[in-house]
């Protein structure tokens, strides 16, 4: 048996007996060990809390941080909803595209990097609010894209 | 300028509050105490004098909703704590998380007793992961010091999605599936959480809880203004010097806020707008800023209080252009279960997108406001009219910003608006449709 499998048993435990309340963390583990939902991913996991990949399908299509396609190594995802916008995020995306090379919505062709513009972060008060590998970084502007990029590729 | 008044976040700027030992140097976790000696009828009554209306948006009274819970059902009773926030604008539940959690903890011990509940789920937005993190170890700290009792705490996080801050869809994701708003009735407080009676509040009103154990209903409800006793954590945000959050009694004039907290209009720009409550709620006039921030007073003015969450918008901000951005992501985040909203979304930006573009007539203001009209009152929760509040507030108080992108074919900012080219999520690069790697 899997440590995934095991893993996904200690998940179930937490919740009512019977109840799918496990999907969610268990989508999340199986992301991290794949990189993304992959059809192998949906099916173990699946297989681990005894329902359809079918089932984890939809659950994952309906998740914004659940990946149904592979993304880079690494994720920047730069907040440009209206808070952010209003401080300059159009700029801070645009700065990510030059130094990247590459579209929001887009990974760099090496495979590392996966740029996206997203939703509210809830640091507006920060803004622009950046979650580079889901780690905040807050008032990013233009001209500290190019450190957080470089630190990014070591 | 008064200071701020710290109730939730008292300590937090001495202490290191998230370590247990330090939270209960200052008092933390005597309410707890001081709760389980007393009955859950009495600590309802207690909280129900109170008057603590919720914080999440709604403004309902903690209290009342304890008191609705069937408490007599053979079913398990649960607490679920609402901190998906997700609203534009808000930061409020994540500051209390990340510096405060045993108050927010200590409130979950409080309430559970209040409600015969022994199940307590914290619903925490998936990419809030530092204070997922201090709060799973917080939680930790405080079972292993044995304050739970026979409580279990579980921090269940989110995976992106707006929705499931609604009430019903948070349940039902919490339950397994796509967080898709229940036909309500049946209440939570009667079916809720795997169809059992089910309390659900938000962060900070459930991190309040304590506080008025402490000093005792009756003092609480001297504080803030009658009709909405205590403090908020308001967040600030958008052109102003200082954006932040700042924890006031209810009732300062928001004028007090964006000029003196706040530090005012940010490079020496005019105020055009507040959006008072989050981006879901009508926006506020320069002239109308005099109004004291507590639920009745907005709600006499023709807004919502909402999340405690202002966004200030200067002069250099097209009003169409924000109508677009605000929509796309109601558009972006409707979970498309009712027709009105999953289509009517669309269809609003559409028509924005025509005004900005100047391809639109004077009749398609009126569409605009049909298609706002026809979402209205016709969808399970409130995101649709999340979508059409704020913008029907817009093309209300600035038609005539309106009738000039229609007049002259254009934007009237000409490319200089703060929002020029503003991307949205939805607007992205499409990605390729799902390939054979994916179940289909």
């Amino acid at each position: 048996m899997s440590s995934f499998y095991e893993e996904v048993q200690e998940l179930r435990a937490r919740y009512p007996e019977g109840s799918r309340s496990a999907v969610l963390p268990a989508l999340r583990l199986a992301q991290e060990k794949h990189g993304w939902l992959s059809r192998q991913a949906l099916e173990e996991t699946a297989e681990a809390l005894e329902v359809t990949p079918a089932f984890c399908y939809s659950i994952a299509t309906f998740y914004d941080m659940l990946h149904l396609e592979p993304v880079g190594r690494h994720t920047i995802d730069v907040c440009t909803n209206l808070p952010c916008a209003l401080c300059g995020a159009q700029k801070v995306v645009e700065a990510f595209e030059s130094e990247l090379g590459i579209r929001a919505g887009e990974t760099t062709p090496d495979g590392e990097i996966t740029l996206r513009a997203v939703e509210c972060l809830g640091g507006c008060g920060y803004a622009t609010v950046v979650a580079v590998d889901d780690r905040y970084r807050q008032h990013v502007r233009a001209e500290t894209v190019r450190e957080i990029v470089e630190d990014l590729r070591g | 300028m008064a200071d701020q008044h710290k109730v939730l976040l008292a300590g937090a700027d001495e202490r290191d509050l998230t370590q247990l030992a330090e939270y209960q140097a200052i008092g933390g976790y005597r309410g707890v105490a001081k709760a389980r000696a007393m009955t859950p009828d009495a600590l309802i009554a207690e909280l129900e004098k109170a008057v603590l209306r919720g914080r999440g948006g709604a403004g309902f009274p903690m209290g009342r909703k304890a008191s609705l819970i069937d408490r007599k059902s053979p079913k398990p009773k649960y607490l679920v704590v609402n901190a998906d926030e997700s609203e534009p604008g808000a930061f409020k539940d994540r500051e209390v998380m990340a510096r405060v959690p045993h108050r927010l903890i200590e409130g979950c011990l409080i309430a559970a007793h209040a409600i015969e509940s022994t199940d307590v789920f914290i619903y925490i937005r998936g990419e809030y992961l530092a204070e997922y993190e201090i709060l799973a170890a917080a939680v930790e700290q405080a079972q292993a010091a044995g304050i739970f009792g026979d409580v279990r705490i579980t921090v269940h996080r989110g995976a992106g999605a707006y929705i499931c801050g609604e009430e019903t869809a948070l349940l039902e994701s919490l339950e397994g599936k796509r967080g898709q708003p229940r036909p309500r009735p049946p209440f939570p407080p009667i079916q809720g959480l795997y169809a059992a009676p089910t309390q659900i509040n938000n962060v900070c009103t459930i991190a309040t809880v304590p506080v008025i154990i402490e000093m005792g209903a009756e003092e609480f409800a001297k504080t803030g203004v009658p009709s909405s006793p205590g403090t908020a954590i308001f967040s600030v945000s958008g052109n102003v010097v200082r954006p932040g959050n700042y924890e006031l009694d209810l009732g300062t004039p928001m004028r007090e806020l964006i000029y003196e907290h706040a530090g005012g209009i940010a490079g020496g720009r005019e105020l055009k707008a507040v959006i008072p409550g989050g981006s879901s709620v009508p926006a506020l006039t320069p002239d109308q800023i005099d109004v004291p921030l507590d639920y009745d007073s907005l709600g006499a003015i023709g807004t919502f209080f909402g999340a405690a969450s202002l966004i200030v918008v200067d002069d250099r901000c097209c009003m169409v252009q924000l109508a677009i951005r605000s929509t796309k992501f109601y558009m972006h985040e409707s979970c498309g279960k009712c027709t009105p909203c999953r289509v009517g979304t669309r269809w609003m930006v559409q028509i924005l997108e025509s005004i900005e573009n100047g391809t639109a007539t004077r009749a398609d203001l009126e569409l605009l406001d049909s298609v706002g009209d026809n979402i209205l009152g016709k969808v399970l929760c409130a995101l649709g009219e999340f979508a059409v509040y704020p913008v029907a507030s817009y093309l209300n108080k600035w038609r005539d910003e309106f009738v000039a992108h229609i007049e002259q074919g254009g934007c009237p900012f000409g490319g200089s608006s703060s929002l020029e080219g503003i991307l949205a999520p939805s607007d992205q690069h499409a990605h390729t449709p799902v390939g054979e790697e994916a179940l289909v």
